[in-house]
């Protein structure tokens, strides 16, 4: 048996199969998001050319996607004003909920728990339907506030979720001591766990915006103004030249444009994001 | 057992602490609540409110109709279940029918490949030293780029003279109608999430210490063996958590299809995009009856899935609480699977309220 073993160990192929498949996985991972980055540096008249890089490239795309008229300059930045306010509020409400969930004793407290989780399961199209009624009878629709409203009904129990486990990791002495040395509960939780929490409220910022960026059905339901649109619809929207064929070197670049700082983030704080998803479990 | 004996010892050998812990938690169910309505309301209003809503709405029409002496009536009107029996009979039926097939086999299709992708992935990952960081970055990217920009990055790969035409030296006419734009959605989403999934499921297989393998290899398992019996069953609350919410959803699949293949496509128009079709026809009363049938469909299966394979979702939560003084508390608060039964009942909740 043991003779067994080790002649597994030492085969090349035990030991260069894992590594095979780190490369098949990256470039399943990367291969179509390559093929979305070499096709918005394409020339607009070799769009269909299939070859690996483009020859030569070309900013035509890219310039198309700023041009005038298309709008897209306003697109990001509404795209960023939903997004951001929408991380924002959440923080703001839900390190409350969160603190208050990890750290007092109460009853009701796993339904409480529960309810925040279960909420943000309900399909995102129930809720839009009867909003946009709504929204429709108070004047919302084509505001930004019709945008972010409905998207803490998703941002808010992910947040609330994943910032619980990151205060429960943390020891509760931090907080007795602090309270020990005179502190009043909200200024331990100010002064001390505040600043300490901080990478993980940083992450929960993170995790959610980008859920709130990537955020569709509510954006197309309540806004029909160019002017409001966010970018993910404006890029859905985009039309050609002629009204059939789809301006895909165009939207291949406005793709590109969105995704970059997403992929650049995701770099970077690569290491949080994982703990993040993870210790939330949630997507 | 140890946590039984150290709980009975406990309250003898440390009585001081436990008396400040009565004093420290004073009041703090009300404090507690304090706290929490900000929360609470808000998803009342964006959750609550609009599950509440759709189920009446669902009961009226709007727009114009003309009465028996054939006068126009503008605004809605009451129908009773007018719309709901229209959902499962005649040419709406037929519809309906349609997209619920559609939902279906999109979220069995999907979670089942991306679950048996996923596993595999971490499976790979989890055995290899080298790279990890690399795989780590580059499985992020897929589940960064949002789910619409995916979609046109897929629909143009799919395009007639695209790359995966000349890839596989066909001429399909990929994301149009027909099986082959239901195979695109499918390549497609499971391009997106099977990483992620694959993510989730290393986080569990982290957690498993290396001894569990060694004694198995000792006892001469396979690693077919190894696989089914320590593995699985090891990693399975993190990968049930997992498929449990790309359940949820899939089952409420919009972006993709819409995006990809476009409205009004019977192959792969899902209730989600039915119910928006209505919707942006004006025509509320019966998108909201099909937006609360997808609802309760979502929280049947939740229910079912959660009831019958013991998807832990709050257990996590609860088992990392880090102060063992706690744990007499929270096993007063909830008993064994009471995790579990707080989370069916709660989606049961919801859904008996709506």
């Amino acid at each position: 048996m043991s003779t067994n073993i080790k002649a597994a160990e030492a085969s090349p192929v035990r030991r260069y199969l894992p590594l095979l498949g780190v490369a098949v996985i990256v470039l399943y991972c990367l291969l179509p998001f390559y093929w979305m980055f070499v096709s918005a540096f394409r020339r607009p008249l070799d769009q269909f050319d299939n070859s690996l890089l483009p020859s030569p490239w070309s900013l035509d795309n890219l310039k198309a996607v700023f041009g005038e008229g298309v709008g897209f300059g306003r697109a990001l930045l509404n795209s960023l004003i939903v997004a951001g306010v929408t991380t924002i509020l959440v923080l703001i409400i839900g390190l409350i909920a969160a603190y208050t969930l990890a750290r007092l004793d109460f009853r009701f407290k796993n339904v409480v728990l529960a309810i925040i989780i279960t909420t943000s399961m309900f399909p995102g199209i129930s809720l839009v339907i009867p909003l946009l009624k709504l929204f429709i009878d108070i004047k919302w629709i084509n505001t930004y506030q019709a945008m972010i409203v409905p998207s803490l009904s998703f941002a808010l129990p992910l947040a609330v979720w994943t910032l619980t486990t990151f205060f429960r990791q943390m020891p509760r002495e931090l907080e007795q001591a602090a309270m020990v040395d005179g502190c009043t509960p909200a200024q331990a939780f100010r002064k001390v766990i505040l600043p300490l929490a901080a990478p993980g409220v940083f992450t929960t910022a993170i995790i959610t915006f980008i859920a709130a960026w990537n955020e569709f059905l509510i954006a197309l339901s309540m806004v029909n103004k160019k002017e409001i649109q966010t970018a993910n619809v404006a890029i859905s929207k985009f039309t050609g030249i002629s009204g059939f064929d789809q301006p895909f070197g165009t939207q291949m670049a406005a793709g590109v444009v969105v995704t970059i700082p997403l992929v650049i983030a995701v770099l970077i704080f690569q290491r949080r994001i994982v703990a993040g998803l993870t210790a939330g479990g949630v997507k | 057992m140890s946590a039984t004996a150290q709980l009975a010892e406990r309250p003898s050998k440390q009585p001081p602490k436990s008396r400040h812990r009565t004093s420290f938690n004073e009041g703090t169910g009300r404090l507690a609540a304090i706290l929490l309505s900000p929360t609470l309301l808000v998803l009342a209003l964006v959750v609550v409110y609009p599950i509440i809503s759709a189920l009446r709405e669902s009961l009226y029409t709007s727009g114009q109709q003309i009465d028996e002496e054939g006068f126009v009536v503008e605004g809605s009107q009451f129908v009773g279940l007018d719309n709901y029996t229209a959902i499962f009979s005649g040419e709406t039926g037929e519809r309906f029918w349609n997209a619920f097939y559609n939902t279906t086999f999109f979220t069995v299709t999907m979670v089942v490949l991306e679950t048996i992708l996923g596993v595999a992935m971490a499976l790979v990952m989890h055995k290899a030293f080298k790279g990890r960081a690399i795989v780590r970055a580059s499985i992020l990217v897929p589940w960064a780029i949002p789910t619409v920009v995916s979609a046109l990055l897929w629909k143009w790969i799919f395009q007639a003279d695209g790359a995966a035409n000349a890839l596989l030296g066909t001429q399909i006419l990929w994301s149009t109608e027909g099986w082959q734009s239901v195979l695109s959605v499918i390549i497609a989403d499971t391009w997106k999430t099977a990483p992620f999934i694959g993510l989730l499921t290393l986080a569990g297989l982290q957690t498993i210490p290396d001894e569990v393998y060694e004694a198995a290899k000792v006892d001469g398992a396979n690693a077919w063996q190894q696989f089914l019996r320590i593995t699985l069953p090891l990693v399975k609350p993190a990968l049930l958590v997992a498929v449990l919410f790309r359940i949820l959803d899939t089952l409420r699949i919009f972006d993709l299809p819409f995006v990809l293949v476009g409205a009004n496509k019977d192959s792969v128009e899902t209730l989600s995009m039915l119910a928006y079709d209505e919707a942006s026809n004006t025509r509320y009363g019966p998108a909201a009856a099909y937006a609360t049938i997808l609802f309760l469909y979502v929280a049947v299966v939740a229910y079912v899935f959660v009831k019958l394979l013991g998807a832990d979702i709050l257990g996590d939560a609860v088992k990392r609480k880090p102060n063992g003084r706690r744990r007499r508390k929270d096993k007063d608060a909830a008993p064994p699977g009471a995790n579990t039964v707080a989370m069916a009942g709660s989606t049961h909740g919801g859904g008996s309220v709506a």
